[in-house]
């Protein structure tokens, strides 16, 4: 029913690092059987603070799985501070893609990653000092957010693909869509602006613009390098014309051409001009 | 690769002799029943001939079957169209472990003002008829309540149930698409107003379905158009599969002793290697008034899902209630009502037999699921911890 990719279904017939380190230097485990999966990672590190060892229990579906064996095998030889950097897309990137549904099971993978991360920095993750969104599935707001700006979330669907929140009575559906609006906002907020559109130009207009960019611009700049050129003619958005001096015979003069007097033209004309050289 | 296809409460395969009845209706006797015509006339014959099988088979007047496109819309039919003639009665009396075709509708009516009861049952999913009888009221629309359980395949008590609703006068409806061809059914002898049953369980084709209205009942029709089935259901007839699922129900009457016995075995076969060979499983459901092919089994620490997809690549197809495989993010809502602990409703598996089930097949999942639980056990954190706990390990 699932259509999952033959990464996916390899890591669940043949996942990797299965077990539970000895003494390891940092251990986590997320969900429960009530939840209907849950993920228990350790790990070792080397001298040089590398991870050397890294192994998971899942009790889960094929997603499950395959998203913890994914997620030790990114692991493996990491920093810590470059395994903190690894988010639940880059588990899912791993497999080739995850269904959408099934997106929360990358998720746990991170969340297990930060728990074993937390237990070995003497830090305790708790999920008390956040306000449970979900009650059904216990998801706090933290989580919730962190999935809509991770994950370019935009619908509450998505956000029970992601994070199981609102996948129960659904009484959390208001609450949810009002972090998800509040969430993009901010991101809108964080996001450069957009390039301002260029305005239509009538063909009076754009003739006038082209002559005054190559007088300007472009014609001063080969001059420096002993070339030149002419405008021939404009036809439609075709500009065609005629090189002189040094560049008539350079071997570059294509590259001058279409790098440097088309490029120039589109930035302050229209983005759709074509520059052509007219032999004589 | 074999296939051992034991997910029949989902759907079955179209018995042969079902096909070959089907095969002219299509490009030679297409004509429709209700022209003035010899040619759409003849057809009527064969159409009214697979009408009195079906009577047959529920022990009820032509008269009073309705063919449908499916389960789920005599389902539809039968809520909608009993409500809609009671405008002024806005309670209905349900269970929680009823299919969504009767569960759903039932969650839109309480969208739209009705009250609605679920009655619950207990661990071993029966109900209580004491709840059953509080519940009802002078403002009680309908009860409706299924035969047998798709998931578990509990029976439930119909007949018990129809003696008190029908006491006070109230119209019943029970969805037996389960039920049918499995145990015998008999309207003449029955207290129910109204019956569904689905083609694709018995053998016959998907998209074919019958309500069986008692004479005398209020009926508004739900498929409001032409006056087809003597204007309770509008369309045109079906009739190749009209004449398919006549075929079928004659043949599920000849098999209903083998359902209850051969099959039966072969079902108490496989649950009772399956629970000697795994520890930790559980049966959902009771095992005396149960359907004689269904078997629920919850794998302790495990997850249904991941046991589905490894069964199936040895081409084992059952099914699960696992929340992975529900759609939603929640394990089945049959055992979630059980009241089926956590660490068992996630993995459990259904499996379903039919008259095409062989000892070779039960042997084949004996040998096979067994070492699926043990590799899931290995990857599970619980299945270890249980051992600790136990002293195990």
């Amino acid at each position: 029913m699932w259509d999952y990719t033959e990464k996916v279904k390899d890591h669940f017939l043949n996942p990797r690092n299965v077990g539970e380190i000895e003494n390891p230097d940092g251990a986590g485990e997320v969900g429960s059987l009530a939840c209907g999966d849950a993920l228990r990672l350790s790990f070792k590190l080397d001298e040089k603070k590398r991870i050397k060892d890294v192994k998971f229990k899942t009790f889960g579906c094929a997603s499950a799985i395959a998203s913890s064996s994914a997620l030790t095998e990114i692991l493996k030889g990491k920093t810590l501070e470059e395994a903190a950097k690894v988010t639940n897309q880059d588990i899912a990137d791993y497999l080739g893609g995850l269904p959408e549904e099934k997106m929360h099971c990358s998720v746990m993978g991170r969340e297990a990653l930060e728990a074993a991360i937390a237990n070995y920095r003497g830090q305790k993750v708790t999920k008390e000092d956040f306000e449970v969104i979900c009650n059904c599935f216990g998801v706090t707001d933290r989580e919730i957010i962190k999935a809509v700006r991770e994950n370019n979330l935009k619908t509450v669907e998505q956000v029970t693909y992601y994070t199981k929140a609102g996948g129960g009575c659904g009484q959390c559906h208001p609450k949810i869509e009002a972090i998800i609006k509040k969430v993009r906002k901010d991101m809108e907020k964080e996001a450069p602006p957009p390039k301002p559109e260029k305005k239509k130009l009538t063909n009076i207009q754009k003739i006038k613009l082209i002559e005054e960019t190559l007088g300007r611009e472009i014609i001063p700049a080969l001059k420096a390098d002993g070339g030149d050129l002419d405008l021939v003619d404009i036809e439609g958005n075709k500009v065609l014309v005629a090189l002189r001096g040094k560049c008539s015979f350079c071997p570059s003069s294509e590259f001058t051409l279409k790098q440097y007097v088309e490029s120039k033209l589109r930035e302050f004309v229209s983005d759709d001009i074509e520059v052509e050289e007219v032999r004589p | 690769m074999k296939t051992v296809y034991v997910d029949n409460n989902a759907t079955t395969k179209v018995a042969p002799e079902v096909l070959e009845v089907m095969l002219p209706f299509f490009s030679e006797y297409y004509g429709n029943p209700s022209s003035m015509h010899f040619f759409g006339g003849q057809v009527q014959k064969n159409v009214d001939e697979a009408r009195s099988k079906v009577a047959e088979f529920l022990g009820a007047e032509p008269s009073e079957i309705v063919f449908t496109s499916c389960g789920t819309e005599s389902d539809n039919a039968a809520i909608l169209g009993t409500l809609d003639s009671y405008p002024e009665k806005r309670h209905i009396i349900t269970t929680r472990v009823e299919h969504p075709a009767v569960g759903n509708v039932s969650t839109y009516l309480g969208r739209k003002g009705y009250r609605v009861t679920e009655l619950s049952v207990d661990r071993e999913g029966r109900l209580d008829l004491d709840e059953l009888r509080e519940s009802l009221t002078d403002g009680t629309a309908m009860v409706t309540i299924m035969y047998a359980n798709n998931e578990t395949g509990v029976i439930f008590p119909v007949e018990e149930i129809g003696e008190i609703v029908k006491a006070r006068g109230i119209p019943f409806h029970t969805d037996a698409v389960q039920a049918a061809g499995k145990i015998p059914l008999n309207m003449k002898k029955s207290k129910l107003d109204m019956l569904s049953i689905s083609g694709h369980k018995l053998h016959a084709p998907k998209g074919i379905g019958v309500l069986y209205i008692r004479k005398g009942t209020k009926f508004s029709p739900f498929l409001i158009g032409g006056h087809q089935e003597k204007g309770r259901r509008g369309g045109t007839e079906n009739v190749p599969y009209i004449i398919g699922l006549g075929k079928a129900c004659e043949l599920a009457q000849k098999h209903l002793n083998e359902e209850n016995t051969k099959v039966k075995a072969l079902r108490d076969y496989l649950e009772a290697k399956l629970l000697e060979k795994i520890p930790n499983t559980l049966v959902n459901g009771e095992r005396v008034n149960r359907l004689p092919n269904t078997t629920s089994l919850s794998f302790e620490y495990v997850e249904g899902e991941s046991i589905l997809l490894l069964l199936s690549d040895l081409g084992i197809c059952a099914s699960s209630g696992s929340a992975c495989t529900s759609g939603s993010l929640e394990p089945s809502h049959v055992l979630r009502a059980m009241g089926v602990p956590f660490t068992a409703a996630h993995g459990s598996i259904r499996f379903s037999l039919s008259i095409y089930s062989t000892k070779e097949e039960m042997d084949y999942i004996i040998e096979h699921l067994p070492p699926i639980i043990q590799r899931l056990r290995d990857i599970s954190p619980f299945w270890k911890d249980y051992l600790r706990a136990q002293g195990k390990v």
